[in-house]
This record gives C-alpha cells, structure tokens and sequence, in this order.
C-alpha cells in the first residue's frame, strides 16, 4: 500500500514516463520530408497493429475448455460478415457486441 | 469558432470507442476503490496518465508498493508500442499548431486506430476534427473510471462481454485497412507475431513481443509488401 502523496507521485511518474514514449518519435523525425522509411511504415504498420490488437483483445480465450472460444471466433464472423455486407461501421461494431453479449451471457 | 462540424463529426466517430471506454474505465475505476484508494486519484490518473493497460498494471505496482524507478521503467515498456503509433501520424499531425501536444499525449490504441482508418471528410478542419476525436475519448475513459470509482460496488448490472466493442473495432478497422493498402501480407504479418507472442513468451508481454516480431518481420518483408501493394496499385 502507498499513501495517497505517494500515489500522486507514482501518477506523476508514470504521465511522465507516458508522455515521452508518445512524444519520441516526434522529437526525433522533425524534418518536413520524412525518409522513405517512415513512408513505408505509416502505410504498413496500422494494418499490422490492428491485427495483433484483435488478437490481444481476445488473450483470455482458452481453447482448451468447453465451449473453446466458439463464443469469440462466431463473434468475430459475425462482425466480419455484417461489416462486408452492409458496410457501416457502427452497425457492424454494435451487432458483433450484442451478438456476443448474448452467447456470454445466455448460451453459454 | 466552435467547428461545430468537425465535433460532430469526431463524435460520430468515437461512438463506438465510447462504449468501449466507458465500460473498461468503470471496471478499472470499481478495481482501483476496491483496494481502499481515494476516488480521485482513479480519476486523475485517468486524466494525467490515460493509458489503459498501464492503468490497470499501476494498481498491482501501487499495492506491492514498487519504486517510481521500477515504476517508471514498466510504464516506458508497457507503453513502447506508442512510439511506433507516432511514427506513422508523424505527417498528419504537421500542421496542428496549439493542438499537437495535446494530440500527441493523447495517442491511445483507440484514437490511433481511428485517425489512421476512418476515411476523413473533405472540407473539415483537420486538427479541429483531430482535437475533438482525442478529447471526446479521453473524456469517456475519464467519466467512466469515475463513474466506476465513485460507485464502489453499489450499482450491479450485467455487463458481461461488453468489452467484445473494442474487438469489433479493430475487427473493422483491419477491414478498412485492407481497403487501403491492397496487400494482404500485413495481416498474416500480424497474425504470426500475434500467435507467437501468445504461445511462446509470457502473457503480460504479449503486445510487446508481438510487436517487436512483427517489426521485425515487416523490415524482413519489406520488399514484398511494397512489391505486392505496388502491383496492384499500378494494375
């Protein structure tokens, strides 16, 4: 346990510590014509990202017991298939969630 | 000068980020009174800090009372990802003015996947449309750790699998950028260093790892995901 000072300190620690990892990349690339590099990696690193962030956002899967995962694979097909149809994004995001709202909560 | 167009629009945008924060930012807010801590301070740590898994990996540090050394170093791995996210906002911040730094500090997971897939309309004032898509998120995860905190136990309703709205999300967003970038080698890049980092390195550098194997496998591939991309751009 810390006291409350001492909370404060540790959130002042670590806004800091947040802050700096944010701010690096733009203390350090400031020129107006960013190398190729960078180019290459605005373009590709978000789809990479954005894969690891659905895998990570679905680490407490455990394929090992009943019912393994089905709730969360059949939530992602779900999404994946109204988004290709329909095209909207809210609609997309608020069917997946409720449809896996669903399985959680009554199915299994 | 209020850019009434631009709020509105950041705000339709956010809609589903909203859920999402509001619901993890109470779980986090409930979890941080359980321990006998002030409310206030899950809520200045929501405005100062505002780093989710950081958050919530702070509560464990601040019980087992760590050193801000050790504290400080954590908070720097857990949130290195960033770094990169800046990297590829680098030009589209440019020109925000007054509102860079504020842009900057408020770079999350959520915010970054928004800025870099959803299509921006023409006409809008970029940073306006920036700031406002940045404040409206952080002020969901502020009022939902307060929330949270401030009811301590007292409110009971079935939340379970709420959370699945950030996996939507990304779920979406992936789509969107496969529209963009017409090459599917990022994604099984993704896929790999994901599955990697899952089944072989330890659970609480999960994101970490993935995202060091996956750099490296981008620079690996570099060729081919530019030759895929390019080919059919070009055709």
């Amino acid at each position: 346990m810390m006291d409350n000072l001492d909370i404060l300190i540790a959130i002042i620690v670590m806004s800091l510590a947040n802050f700096a990892t944010r701010l690096f990349p733009f203390l350090f690339f400031v020129s107006r014509e960013p190398p190729a590099f960078i180019i290459f990696v605005e373009k590709t690193f978000p789809p990479i990202i954005m894969t690891i962030l659905i895998f990570y956002s679905l680490k407490h899967i455990n394929l090992n017991v009943v019912p393994y995962g089905f709730s969360e694979i059949s939530a992602v097909i779900v999404t994946v298939l109204i988004h290709l149809g329909l095209k909207n994004y809210l609609v997309s995001i608020i069917s997946g969630t409720l449809f896996y709202m669903m399985m959680v909560q009554y199915v299994f | 000068m209020l850019h009434r167009r631009e709020l509105y629009t950041a705000f339709r945008v956010s809609i589903p980020v909203m859920m999402g924060y509001v619901i993890i930012g109470f779980a986090f807010g409930l979890l941080f009174v359980s321990y006998d801590y002030a409310w206030y301070l899950a809520t200045l740590m929501s405005i100062f800090v505002y780093a989710g898994a950081l958050q919530y990996l702070a509560i464990g540090m601040i019980n087992a009372k760590v050193g801000f050394f050790d504290l400080a170093i954590a908070s720097l791995m857990v949130n290195l990802r960033q770094a990169f996210y800046g990297l590829s906002v680098l030009r589209k911040f440019n020109a925000s003015g007054l509102f860079k730094p504020y842009l900057i500090f408020a770079l999350t997971d959520e915010t970054y996947a928004l800025l870099t897939s959803v299509p921006e309309k023409q006409g809008l004032s970029a940073k306006h449309y920036y700031f406002y898509l940045s404040i409206l998120n952080q002020s969901y995860w502020v009022i939902g750790t307060t929330l949270g905190a401030l009811s301590g136990g007292i409110i009971a309703f079935d939340t379970a699998g709420l959370e699945f709205s950030l996996t939507a999300l990304f779920i979406v967003l992936a789509i969107e950028q496969y529209k963009k970038i017409n090459s599917y080698l990022p994604f099984i890049i993704g896929a790999v260093a994901a599955t990697v980092a899952y089944s072989l390195l330890p659970m609480n550098r999960m994101l970490v790892s993935a995202i060091g194997i996956s750099l490296l496998l981008m620079f690996m591939l570099k060729r081919q995901i530019e030759g895929q991309s390019g080919a059919i751009n070009d055709g």
